[in-house]
């Protein structure tokens, strides 16, 4: 479930005027940035950026990016495109600045077939590129095949469950792993073109015969290949993606030096979606609220935005 | 006299593309018993002297026939359906048949736009319930199936913005591939492989033209007769109208096979609202005879007046 709280009846009008009010003379009043966007849902924002131009003909985001600065301005950056906008420019800082795979295979297994293909007409329109056009041009050997097969599926969405399929499938995965050889064909086959359904009786087929999960079994050696990595985050972003994401806010609250790229990212990309039931699982699983930890580690209009969007009310 | 004339009339109207069931009906269809049993006696190629003394169809013979039969019924069906079921229903057919349908799957990926591409693949999710890469994938094996999984996945960039230099050094390391060729097949490099699935089609067609600058040849040239697949796909991406303009040339011989001559009727169909002004236009200029002469020539009855009435709109 969402966390924010957005208003039923908003007039977009006020909005965009309070923002321009925000904006006005020295310095920005941050405050009311957030109590105004952070308790807006997309199609607001999107009916608040409209009103902006209609107002001011100004573009809002330009705005946003000239008046913040800082984890606050690319936190709010994020917060105000829409969310295919917003998943195209993770994708390209993560391919262009970051190298940071992971954000890829997380969009491309987390998001639904039809708002992954959002994401690539959205990709397409940013940077006048395809998507998987520069992930395969940015990548080579292995981590190539597995990262452009993962963004190019079109997954068939359906319930329907092939239990023989789900076994023989297991087993050849099974036999890959054994045999240390994660990245053949059949592998990067089965990962890239299955509907999620399918594999996820594929992996709880694996548990049952194997009596230990598939991420389980990957562990191990070689300890520090790139390809196993990105490999069993999509198993987890396909089979369990709530656990997925508590571990990536545990490990960027936890590090020494707080990760605000991860932090920021998990929350606005799942405010909206199901930012609530990731907190029961981060609570679960650290005896400490996600509030509290979040709130300790970040500072200034950083840490109040990111409190807001977690449901914080003024 | 008229008998023997009868006869070349007949014989005519089961030969070829499509029937002329006018003419059957109306020789046939009055023939008295005497005058079908010299039908049968002079018709050997249809009837074979069966030991126990009567004129027996020959088996084969039926069987082509029959397909003969149905010709305009598939043909009147495919015209009718909405251009996604179509591509998603040739798809699909050509994986459950033999491996040389691989030039459907290529021909669909290569030549749709984009977002024709994409309808397919919804479709092929609705009569399906499997997406067209998990289905390519498994019915396809080898160096062929990165390639085709990856054509069916793609959605290209489809603005005129390309990039001279990318091009230029792309258009190099396809002529060394293909120069090392003898080594590796050009099918298995991967480089090859991510260019042509991924890249957008105006980029494409500046590599072509660098690399007809450094080496004097087109690309599908220099491919090897043997890498079939591969020089089908660059033809398709790159000049389409002279890919449709060849196959439908093959499809109208004498000596074509059954799969082959299917492709009249694919191209004719689902090119007609497309461009089929410009395939005809080719078609003269490859091979000197206009189109609609061939198909009068060589198609009958209800077959060829469709394919005439969809190649003569306007």
């Amino acid at each position: 479930m969402a966390t924010i709280f957005a208003p039923a009846n908003h007039v977009p009008g006020e909005d965009a005027e309070s923002l321009y009010k925000a904006f006005k003379g020295w310095g920005t009043n941050e405050k009311a940035v957030i109590s105004v966007l952070a308790h807006r849902n997309a199609t607001q924002r999107k009916q608040i950026r409209q009103a902006y131009w209609d107002l001011y003909q100004e573009d809002l985001v330009k705005r946003l990016e000239s008046e913040l600065k800082g984890d606050f301005e690319r936190a709010v950056y994020r917060w105000i495109l829409e969310p295919q906008d917003r998943d195209a420019v993770l994708a390209n800082v993560a391919l262009k600045k970051s190298s940071d795979y992971h954000v890829i295979v997380e969009i491309a297994c987390v998001r639904s077939a039809e708002e992954l293909l959002a994401v690539r007409r959205a990709y397409q329109a940013r940077y006048k590129h395809s998507l998987e056009e520069d992930v395969a041009a940015h990548t080579t050997g292995d981590v190539r095949k597995l990262l452009v097969g993962l963004v190019t599926t079109f997954r068939y969405e359906g319930a329907e469950i092939n239990t023989r399929l789900a076994k023989s499938e297991a087993n050849i995965l099974q036999d890959a792993i054994k045999d240390k050889k994660f990245s053949n064909d059949e592998v990067i086959r089965i990962l890239t073109t299955r509907s999620k359904t399918q594999l996820m009786a594929t992996f709880n087929g694996f548990k049952d015969d194997q009596g230990t999960s598939i991420t389980k079994a990957l562990l191990g050696e070689p300890a520090d290949n790139e390809f196993k990595r990105l490999l069993r985050i999509a198993i987890r972003c396909i089979n369990e993606p709530l656990k997925y994401y508590e571990k990536i806010l545990r490990n960027a609250i936890r590090k020494f030096g707080t990760d605000e790229d991860a932090i920021t990212r998990v929350i606005v990309t799942r405010a909206e979606k199901d930012l609530l039931d990731i907190k029961e699982l981060y609570y679960k699983r650290n005896s400490v609220p996600l509030d509290q930890a979040v709130a300790k580690e970040t500072s200034g209009d950083y840490k109040a935005f990111l409190l807001a969007l977690l449901g914080k009310q003024d | 006299m008229a008998h023997l004339q009868e006869l070349e009339a007949l014989t005519k109207a089961l030969s070829g593309l499509g029937i002329d069931e006018k003419s059957l009906i109306s020789i046939l269809g009055k023939s008295d018993p005497a005058r079908r049993t010299t039908f049968r006696q002079r018709s050997t190629h249809f009837f074979i002297e069966d030991e126990r003394s009567f004129e027996r169809w020959d088996d084969h013979r039926i069987n082509l026939l029959r397909l003969e039969f149905v010709r305009f019924e598939n043909a009147l069906v495919l015209w009718a359906m909405h251009p996604w079921e179509r591509d998603a229903r040739l798809v699909h057919e050509a994986l459950t048949l033999v491996p040389q349908s691989y030039r459907v799957i290529l021909e669909i990926a290569c030549t749709r736009s984009s977002e024709e591409l994409l309808g397919a693949r919804k479709a092929y999710h609705s009569l399906y319930d499997h997406s067209i890469e998990e289905d390519v994938a498994i019915h396809v094996t080898g160096s062929e199936r990165k390639l085709l999984v990856a054509l069916v996945s793609a959605y290209r960039y489809e603005g005129p913005k390309v990039s001279e230099d990318a091009a230029k050094s792309e258009a190099k390391l396809i002529a060394k591939a293909i120069k090392n060729g003898d080594k590796k097949n050009p099918i298995d490099d991967d480089e090859v492989i991510r260019i042509l699935t991924t890249r957008s089609k105006p980029h494409l067609k500046a590599i072509y033209k660098h690399y007809k600058e450094v080496s004097g040849k087109n690309i599908n040239e220099d491919i090897e007769a043997a890498d079939f697949i591969l020089k089908e796909t660059a033809e398709c991406l790159c000049n389409p109208h002279a890919y449709f303009s060849k196959v439908v040339d093959e499809a109208i011989r004498n000596d074509a096979d059954h799969n082959t001559k299917k492709a009249l009727t694919r191209v004719i169909v689902t090119r007609a609202d497309v461009d089929l002004k410009e395939i005809k236009e080719e078609y003269n200029s490859l091979y000197g005879v206009p189109l609609t002469q061939k198909i009068d020539d060589n198609a009958n009855g209800n077959y060829k007046d469709l394919l005439l009435a969809l190649m003569t709109r306007d």
